[in-house]
């Protein structure tokens, strides 16, 4: 591997961007591919298929077999709402893997105490969101059910491409939701990203089973292909 | 994790700027029962110090001297190793898989 190659590929994975080294293993001959640059590939499908498996592997090509070192950020999950849900979320999404931050501004409801070993920010979000660095690679998640607190955080996801967004509320609430974010000139191609009522449905009723659905379906979301989500 | 991937990479990096001749071994397919994932890497200098493992200890020996050819030749290679252990299956554990590895110099 040339040292240039290795470089750029250690410095992708310090900014939390996504990148491929595609080596054909018979010759030697490799080329660097940014997360970004992907879609301008030749191998743009086999690609694209083991950014979402966020996987190694070998894989046969009409030139001959090649080897895609495949890097991918660890996913992070954005929390909006130190509720109930939340404290069964946390635990959930740390066992799938997910670096997990809790924000909320109600210091009553933002206490170590009901989130041992959880980084809690207990801000507003406008406050708690920018240094963050949230990318596509979060999975955000809003519960509080408070506008003031929900909707601000939802701008930023949104502006930040999150690769999953999901809100708690009603289909009534999330029409109010929408009125909202459109009075604001948010478009509806952005607004068709947000997953509400949250999480799959699978009957879930107490927060840990809501959990386990709003974990569900983002699951799905960083593995299936677009046209396969549920 | 201990010495995850990251600093792996990294130390190759490090390695290769301080100097030293590196080589990158990657385990790029699996059969059966493999110790480790495709994509785990081990890297090596010319001095046969290594970081790292493509398989938990059972082949590193023969892949660092293999390495170090590799570093002296500048070609690639592809090994390929059975990997079976007695003490394993004892156990009850099915580790008699098979693993291929490239091997390259970082230049």
């Amino acid at each position: 591997m040339n040292i240039e190659i290795l470089k750029a590929l250690n410095e992708e994975r310090a900014a939390r961007r996504a990148a491929i080294v595609v080596t054909d293993t018979a010759t030697g001959i490799q080329r660097f591919v940014k997360g970004a640059d992907v879609a301008k590939d030749p191998l743009r499908e086999t690609l694209e298929k083991y950014l979402r498996m966020g996987k190694s592997g070998m894989e046969e090509t009409p030139q001959g077999n090649v080897f895609l070192t495949v890097h991918v950020p660890p996913p992070r999950l954005i929390v909006i709402g130190a509720v109930h849900i939340s404290q069964a979320l946390a635990p959930i999404a740390k066992l799938l893997d997910y670096d997990v931050t809790i924000i909320d501004p109600r210091t009553a409801f933002a206490s170590p105490e009901r989130f041992p070993n959880v980084k809690l920010i207990a801000e507003w979000p406008e406050v708690a969101l920018p240094p963050l660095n949230v990318d596509k690679y979060t999975a955000f998640v809003l519960v509080t059910h408070d506008p003031k607190i929900d909707d601000p955080a939802l701008v930023h996801a949104l502006e930040r491409d999150c690769f999953y967004i999901g809100a708690l509320g009603s289909r009534k609430t999330h029409g109010r939701r929408l009125e909202r974010m459109k009075a604001l000139g948010i478009g509806d191609n952005q607004l068709a990203r947000i997953h509400a009522p949250i999480g799959l449905n699978i009957g879930a009723i107490s927060p840990p089973e809501i959990a386990v659905s709003i974990m569900g379906e983002i699951t799905a979301r960083l593995r299936l292909p677009p046209e396969k989500q549920p | 994790m201990l010495a995850g991937t990251d600093d792996i990479l990294k130390a190759a990096e490090d390695w290769r700027k301080a100097g030293r001749g590196v080589a990158l071994a990657t385990v790029v397919q699996t059969w059966g029962s493999a110790p480790r994932p495709v994509g785990s890497n081990l890297v090596i200098d010319d001095q046969g110090n290594f970081l790292g493992s493509v398989s938990g200890g059972c082949v590193e020996g023969a892949v660092v001297s293999e390495a170090i050819d590799v570093i002296e030749s500048g070609k690639p290679k592809t090994l390929e190793f059975g990997v079976a252990d007695e003490t394993a299956w004892k156990v009850g554990l099915s580790c008699g898989g098979t693993i291929r590895v490239y091997v390259e110099k970082i230049d």
